[in-house]
């Protein structure tokens, strides 16, 4: 097979991957992309695209299993049913809408997609084993852009009933008993999926709290829901293992003691790991940072003309930093000037509520020595939240005392995952409170409280 | 221990207000008796005000630049004893504002509604405190960190907008070398064209470097009140200036020969005390010019009396003592006389009797240079002589050039009284003198 010369070679077709190869040959530059498995990586094939697709479903589910109960809307169904087969087709036809949509791009940007697993013979030169054969490609400049991977339990290996969120998605029946190992967001979205859709769902949490990482105020919300649907908590809980017979989860108590839970289904989301293996980083020189690979604000690595992006390069594991990330990795190949320099890096919970967190939250603020203002504005308090039937939630403002600039933003409500792009401009574009406060907001929406909260943390809310 | 209120004291007759132009204690300080607590400046003169007892401050009453009405409390002392605040303690405003009288339209309005005007008079009153407390902030200078934008912290990330950054990145400034005058020191495309147009100091050290910044300078005190009346003297009286060359060799000889006698009592001459005395020559002949205008009530006040002022620079600015009763003076005595009030008015120490009462002036930078001045009327007088440089000039006496010494003086008047023609007889009659001076002692 003839070897491949080129300007830019992508390892990783994930978010991060096609963006850069994308905007690479938007600029003109020679580029390759190898993916081994389908385009899109994670996120558009197993994790943010087919799992919103899933939540949906489960909400769509839910709620004309409510409606056929006594709704207070009025409306009402006979005994309405979920054809789970028909539901994965209709999420996987959305999955590859979008395989074929990215291949459709880079095609467009004149990108040269290899398919097969590559592997680093040294710094510019990988080996691909595709279907037909070892394909050797060089390049001047090498971007690492490889992802990551769930992270497995030594003692609760992926395997019979205990499966990762990528089997989750993929389950051909709705499990009766469904436990969850895990209280982040991923295993809450997940779990809140199937207890709307039957299941009986019950969450183990090592800390005392779901979602630790955030604060207590807002996900207060979300444990308020996922109580009333009926989601066993099992906080302080510490998994062990596996039953013999391979259907009980062995967990520890907070109180010390050991209980069986009976599960059909386990699903263990106790993080994702960086993909580092297997593509021959030993061939390589590049110093590591804990599992990550170390870049610095320009996303280089230790060796020169390789760059990393996205989740293997570390914290926050998000779709949208690896896209920010590959856009500037190619600006900066292409000879401009660029280095990392956001403000924002919203976070969202799609779990129901949904949660928003951008910037600080309030102790952060605190802790980073600054004297703050916070403004809650909560969604009771917002005319179209109520005729939506959303009114549990609220938008929070963190902000400066001396200047009022906008540190952090924070919000837990039903849609607020959408209140995440003015959030997230406000931050970026170092607003003021006072900015957004002053900037009209279209009435009737829930976007409404974001100026409210501004306002109520300059002491005259107007609707509260 | 006990508490002493100082209020501020009749500084001088007539006078209802005094500004508070500098505090020379500070709050916890311990004085003694007789200690200057604070500088006050009515009309023109300052005064100081000392402290009849020892104590400790514990209250000031007001902030420079402050209007303070006469008997308004203006400073209260912690000390030994029963101190003299047993029954006024009270009743002692704490903003220590003078308690201001509700204008003739607000008293007025009260009493239309007279239901409760009492109660609607305070709120005015209250009401006027806060705006007098408002127009004050605003006229101390503001901390240079509001207009210069919030410093950044070391270390602390430049904030920018997105379209910014990439601007700065693209051409390769560090946005932490710019300066953002937002208030939450946010850079703007403006601040950035600004860099790039004027770049910073550390860049071009060594080199010209644009200066932005504006500094905010209270006008306060005594340049307050030189600004008033410069003010007050341009709006209402129209100047017409008028100069002529004078050639002074003979009075220089004089001059030089009185000063080397060099006899007891008898101070160095300068032409000022020369020039004085020729103006109550020339008044004698022109007595109109001595006068000041009430161009209010439309009278003139002509004086028989000559009190010239003699314009005169001090650090803090220009005052004019004044020489009394030039007319009884012989020329060492005007010369002492200026001495002592030019050396009064340097170190700050004139009286304010010594400061006012002028009916002409005379203002010199003659010693700096400059051929021409336009002199502005000390108000309500009616004319002002001004002395300019004195200088050696080649002068055609119908057969040959000589070297005469020359001096212009530039002279202005209020026209409103003053036609040009008597301007021009009073200077021609000053320069007549000036150029034989034995006629300025010729008795008529």
């Amino acid at each position: 097979m003839k070897d491949i010369a080129c300007k830019v070679l992508v390892i990783g077709a994930g978010p991060g991957g096609y963006v850069a190869a994308i905007r690479a040959g938007q600029l003109g530059l020679d580029t390759v992309i190898v993916e081994s498995e389908r385009l899109g990586g994670t996120c558009l094939n197993v994790g943010c695209i087919p799992s919103k697709a899933f939540i949906h479903a489960a909400d769509e589910f839910e709620k004309v299993m409510k409606f056929a109960g006594n709704a207070a809307i009025g409306i009402r169904v006979e005994k309405p049913d979920i054809d789970l087969a028909k539901t994965l087709e209709w999420k996987d036809a959305i999955v590859t809408r979008l395989n074929n949509g990215v291949a459709g791009l880079l095609n467009k940007s004149k990108v040269k997609t290899v398919r097969g697993w590559a592997k680093f013979v040294d710094g510019k030169t990988v080996e691909v084993e595709s279907t037909t054969g070892t394909q050797t490609i060089r390049a001047d400049q090498v971007i690492i852009a490889t992802g990551s991977i769930p992270t497995e339990l030594p003692f609760l290996p992926f395997g019979g009933a205990v499966i990762s969120s990528t089997e989750a998605l993929s389950l051909k029946k709705i499990p009766k008993r469904f436990v969850v190992v895990g209280g982040g967001y991923i295993g809450l979205e997940l779990g809140t999926a199937f207890r709307k859709m039957g299941s009986q769902v019950t969450v183990v949490e090592l800390e005392d709290r779901i979602l630790p990482q955030y604060d207590a105020e807002l996900t207060r919300p979300v444990t308020k829901r996922l109580e009333a649907l009926g989601i066993e908590l099992k906080l302080g809980c510490k998994a062990k293992g596996l039953s013999d017979s391979g259907h009980e989860l062995i967990v520890e108590t907070s109180d010390g003691k050991t209980e069986n839970l009976k599960a059909d289904k386990i699903l263990v989301t106790v993080g994702r790991r960086p993909a580092t293996q297997r593509w021959g980083r030993d061939e390589l020189v590049l110093d590591m940072n804990g599992p990550f690979i170390k870049v610095d604000d320009r996303c280089c690595t230790s060796m020169r003309g390789v760059f990393a992006i996205g989740d293997v390069t570390g914290e926050p594991m998000l779709a949208h930093r690896a896209m920010a990330q590959g856009e500037m990795v190619a600006e900066i190949i292409a000879g401009e000037k660029r280095h990392w320099d956001k403000t924002a890096m919203p976070a969202i919970c799609f779990t129901d509520p949904e949660i928003v967190v951008v910037g600080l939250s309030p102790e952060e603020a605190r802790a980073e020595g600054h004297d703050v203002k916070v403004g809650i504005f909560p969604f009771a308090a917002n005319g179209r939240a109520m005729t939506i039937e959303a009114e549990e939630g609220f938008v929070r403002l963190v902000a400066r005392s001396d200047n009022h600039l906008i540190l952090g933003a924070q919000a837990v409500g039903r849609g607020v995952a959408d209140l995440s792009a003015s959030l997230s401009l406000a931050l970026e574009m170092g607003a003021r409170l006072e900015d957004v406060a002053a900037t009209i907001h279209a009435h009737p929406t829930q976007s409404e409280a974001i100026p409210e909260a501004a306002l109520k943390a300059l002491g005259h809310a107007l609707h509260i | 221990m006990g508490e002493y209120l100082i209020k501020l004291p009749d500084v001088g007759e007539g006078v209802a207000e005094a500004e508070l132009v500098e505090w020379l204690v500070e709050l916890g300080k311990n004085v003694r008796e007789d200690d200057v607590l604070a500088s006050v400046m009515t009309d023109k003169a300052t005064v100081e005000i000392p402290s009849p007892v020892e104590g400790k401050i514990v209250w000031l009453g007001g902030v420079i630049g402050e209007t303070l009405a006469v008997g308004s409390p203006l400073i209260r002392l912690e000390v030994d004893g029963e101190g003299n605040m047993g029954r006024e303690s009270k009743t002692i405003e704490p903003a220590g504002q003078p308690k201001p009288a509700p204008e003739p339209s607000v008293i007025a309005q009260a009493s239309n509604a007279k239901t409760d005007s009492e109660s609607k008079n305070a709120k005015v009153v209250e009401k006027k405190t806060l705006a007098a407390e408002k127009s004050i902030s605003k006229e101390s200078p503001p901390p240079s960190k509001e207009w210069a934008g919030a410093p950044r912290q070391l270390g602390e990330k430049p904030l920018a907008s997105p379209a910014v950054r990439k601007r700065a990145q693209e051409a390769g400034v560090d946005l932490r070398r710019v300066r953002g005058t937002d208030a939450a020191g946010r850079i703007s495309h403006e601040d950035l064209d600004n860099y790039f147009e004027f770049g910073d100091a550390t860049l071009r050290a060594g080199g010209l470097v644009a200066d932005h910044s504006v500094e905010e300078i209270a006008i306060i005190g005594l340049r307050r009140k030189i600004a008033e009346k410069m003010a007050l003297a341009k709006r209402r009286i129209p100047h017409i200036t008028y100069v002529e060359e004078v050639d002074i060799s003979s009075l220089g000889d004089l001059r030089r020969r009185l000063n080397e006698e060099q006899r007891e009592g008898h101070p160095k001459l300068t032409f000022i005390p020369f020039l004085m005395r020729a103006m109550v020559k020339a008044i004698k002949d022109q007595p109109h010019l001595n006068a000041l205008y009430d161009d209010e009530a439309g009278v003139v006040h002509r004086y028989g009396g000559v009190h010239i002022g003699v314009a005169t620079q001090t650090k803090s600015g220009l005052v004019v003592p004044v020489v009394r009763h030039v007319e009884a003076r012989s020329i060492w005595d005007c010369a002492n006389e200026v001495n002592r009030l030019a050396k009064a008015a340097r170190i700050g120490a004139a009286r304010r009797e010594e400061l006012t009462g002028s009916t002409i002036t005379i203002s010199s930078l003659g010693a700096i240079g400059g051929i021409v001045t336009t002199p502005v009327i000390n108000y309500p007088e009616v004319a002002i002589i001004g002395v300019n440089k004195i200088q050696v000039k080649p002068v055609w006496d119908g057969t040959q050039f000589m070297p005469r010494r020359t001096m212009n003086i530039s002279a202005s008047f209020d026209h409103r009284l003053i036609d040009g023609w008597d301007a021009a007889n009073f200077v021609q009659r000053i320069k007549n003198l000036l150029e034989t001076p034995a006629a300025i002692f010729i008795e008529d």
